[in-house]
């Protein structure tokens, strides 16, 4: 219990939780705790080029940890920039604080200079948030907002902070003397039902995990926990975009990601199967497909530490919120506990079922000598960096779903990219937070060149703090998937996917004080990939690919999962989108 | 191969389904923003709301207890009393509708203008049905009615034909009967 400042106490609570990096950008209504952060040496502040940049970059650095990632903005514009990352962290689970200053607690409501309704704007696109009008409140409310961000399904939270409550002075208290009074997220699931899931699981003919984001929010203990289940049962394995590396890619029942560009045998698994188990995933319609042909012949059972997620989108037979490690745990331990075996029989039948579907080859592209393929160029860059200590983050688009149909993860964390929101920009900034975090480790931004000029000037920041990344940008001179889109829904009018005039990325590196590689041919790649990881510096390497490649397997609009296309197949693909198929993304 | 626009990519509306009405009962920190997250959810996720009480009921621990009617198929009324519970100032949501048996009332002031016969009805009418009249000048009443939605209903349109000029209603409040809390 000490008396200190507003500003004073944010950076004491920070500390208090272990804060080691905080992104942000100073501005008039946060000027108290810029000079708070200035005269303290525990929490190190990490200066962006914009707020949205500082959001995504926090959310990097808290994907990568499993720690909470933290903001500092001003009010009004400091805010509104900061909206997109906060939608985005919300959409994909990722724990944030995100300071906020706001005008003096007396001018609120006046329409002062760079005021705005920070809670009202953020209260969609945020877990919780507070506008702080008691310095007396302030400590409770900033580990509150720690503790809400982390437990539970984690988000982001927002602490709106008056400029007057900055200076206003107050009795600082720690953590430990705070308990929520209503907020306890349930985490052991109800054990009955995991007996349950268990013995439909020894039951099983054609049983499927369905793995997601979840099992990576829940930490090393689920993905462990989910490995372990998988090598009792001999079950197979798919994941979401979101929980790519809680199950090695490398391991025989891994099954490649499944969804709108998943592999053949991981949607084909998801239609036949008789068991789905749903871990930490939920139902997303870039998985089901068209909702009435999803997996018509399964009982599912779905795990989620979120009971909003359970029986959203599909309704499930067995629906058990928890944790996913510790509804994981249990599960190993009651199916060891009753000395379950799998059906041999029919496991080896689904296995040989599902041996035929990946006999299709379905990410098989046709390579070339005289064009860089981009599938090619993310195959190259996964065999020279795979032995190393790697991080990877994707903006959005085509280049995002070949980095997770190509790029190989065996553990979890490693795999940064915004699958909910897919905010194109994501990548830049959030390879900022993760070098923050290990600043060792080898950590590349797979971009797009469109994507990535919408968050570039953070290669300033990247530069500043010595972070060695790496923009590793798929320039197919188009935005990729609209144009994919366009291709086979509106008979090829390439409105505006096409983008004139973009910037010498060799010479943009330079003129940021990094370094620029450009790869224009097949054959120089492998060479170029290895000067990019020897650099020491920040790398802008443009990689010239084929501007005509797309994306497959790919469900079209309005089809089930078995009705997929493959890359063979894409002359026929124009016929098979229907009028209705256009009016959707 | 067509396909209908309900079985397009996105999850069709679920047309064929039932839609069912329910009173929910909602026990929330009384803070500032609480009503705002509660509306603003049920404006974000296209739910519908029939009517909105809210009130501080515990003084002492600043709670206060929202009614809402409101409705939908099954699956969207489970997906309403998840997105409520798992908002960090909830504390509780309990389903009056089919849950144990509830109390439900509403409380209406009905403003009627007439002379002579219109009048002498419109008194009659309000004493069948339990009305107090608390206001009156020579030639209007204001009638004040407590009880289920359906009844109130049925009292405002008989006071139509009777000189029925404004309404007032408060929404539902519910409580489920018995010897046990929320």
């Amino acid at each position: 219990m000490t008396e200190m400042t507003g500003a004073e106490m944010v950076l004491a609570a920070l500390a208090d939780q272990g804060v080691e990096h905080i992104f942000g950008y100073p501005g008039g209504a946060v000027l108290p705790i810029y000079d708070a952060i200035f005269q303290q040496k525990k929490v190190q502040h990490i200066l962006v080029r914009h707020e949205q940049g500082a959001v995504h970059a926090a959310e990097g650095y808290a994907r990568s940890t499993g720690k909470v990632g933290t903001v500092v903005v001003t009010s009004g514009p400091g805010a509104t920039n900061a909206v997109t990352g906060l939608t985005d962290a919300l959409c994909d689970s990722i724990p944030l604080v995100v300071i906020t200053g706001q005008v003096p607690t007396h001018l609120i409501g006046n329409d002062a200079f760079q005021e705005c309704d920070t809670v009202g704007i953020t209260r969609p696109c945020t877990k919780y948030n507070y506008l702080v009008k008691s310095v007396a409140d302030l400590p409770r409310v900033l580990h509150e907002a720690f503790h809400i961000a982390a437990s539970g399904r984690p988000g982001p939270v927002v602490v709106d902070i008056p400029k007057d409550i900055q200076f206003a002075t107050g009795t600082y208290s720690k953590p430990k003397d705070f308990q929520h009074k209503g907020y306890r997220p349930k985490l052991k699931g109800d054990p009955d039902k995991i007996k349950q899931a268990v013995e439909m699981m020894a039951a099983a003919k054609r049983p499927l995990f369905y793995t997601g984001g979840g099992v990576i929010n829940s930490g090393r203990a689920a993905s462990e926990s989910l490995r372990e289940l998988a090598k009792l049962t001999g079950f197979p394995v798919t994941s979401t975009l979101m929980g790519l590396g809680a199950f090695p890619a490398a391991d025989p029942q891994w099954l490649g990601m499944l969804g709108m560009h998943g592999t053949w045998e991981a949607n084909w698994s998801m239609h036949d199967c008789d068991l789905m188990i749903a871990v930490g995933s939920r139902f997303d319609d870039r998985i089901t497909g068209r909702l009435d042909a999803f997996s018509p012949g399964s009982k599912k059972i779905h795990i989620d530490i979120d009971p909003s997620s359970i029986n959203k989108n599909v309704k499930v037979d067995l629906g058990i919120v928890g944790d996913c490690a510790h509804v994981l745990e249990d599960m190993v331990r009651m199916w060891r506990g009753a000395h379950h075996k799998p059906d041999k029989k029919a496991l080896e039948a689904w296995w040989a079922q599902i041996g035929k579907w990946r006999a299709k080859n379905s990410l098989a592209y046709r390579n070339s000598n005289e064009i860089i393929k981009p599938q090619y160029a993310i195959q190259r860059l996964y065999e020279l960096t795979k032995d190393r200590d790697t991080y990877i983050t994707t903006e959005v688009g085509q280049h995002q779903m070949w980095a997770a149909q190509f790029y190989q993860f065996q553990e979890g964390n490693r795999w940064m990219t915004s699958g909910g929101l897919g905010t194109m920009g994501y990548g830049l900034p959030a390879s900022v937070g993760v070098q923050l975090a290990h600043p060792k480790s080898l950590v590349i931004d797979i971009a797009g060149e469109a994507s990535v000029l919408m968050t570039m000037q953070e290669m300033s920041t990247a530069v500043q703090y010595d972070l060695p990344i790496k923009i590793f940008i798929i320039n197919n001179q188009y935005m990729g998937m609209v144009r994919q889109w366009q291709e086979l829904l509106h008979g090829g009018r390439y409105a505006h996917s096409y983008t004139e005039a973009l910037p010498d990325f060799v010479k943009l590196a330079e003129a940021y004080h990094a370094h620029g590689i450009r790869c224009e041919h097949p054959g120089e790649l492998d060479e170029k990939i290895r000067e990019m990881i020897e650099v020491k510096k920040p790398v802008i390497f443009d990689c010239m690919v084929d501007p005509a490649e797309n994306c497959f397997p790919m469900i079209p609009s309005g089809r089930a999962h078995n009705e997929m296309l493959l890359g063979d197949a894409a002359t026929r693909v124009e016929d098979a989108v229907t009028e209705e198929g256009k009016m959707l993304v | 191969m067509s396909t209908s626009p309900a079985t397009t990519h996105y999850p069709a509306a679920p047309t064929s389904e039932r839609v069912e009405t329910r009173t929910l009962c909602v026990l929330v920190d009384n803070e500032p923003g609480v009503l705002a997250r509660v509306i603003g959810l049920f404006a974000g996720r296209g739910y519908n709301i029939d009517s909105l009480t809210v009130s501080e009921t515990e003084h002492e621990k600043h709670l206060s207890r929202i009614s809402i009617v409101t409705r939908g198929t099954p699956m969207v009324l489970e997906q309403i009393k998840n997105q409520l519970d798992r908002q960090v100032p909830v504390h509780r949501v309990v389903d009056l509708t089919t849950g144990s048996p509830a109390i439900q009332r509403e409380l209406a002031m009905v403003k009627v203008r007439g002379n002579g016969k219109h009048r002498a009805e419109a008194q009659k009418l309000a004493e069948t049905f339990d009305a107090r009249i608390v206001d009156t000048t020579p030639d209007s009443y204001i009638f004040e009615i407590t009880g289920a939605s359906e009844q109130i209903e049925s009292f405002i349109s008989q006071m139509l034909p009777l000189g029925l000029v404004e309404v007032s209603r408060t929404g539902v409040v519910a409580i489920a009967r018995g010897a046990e809390g929320m």
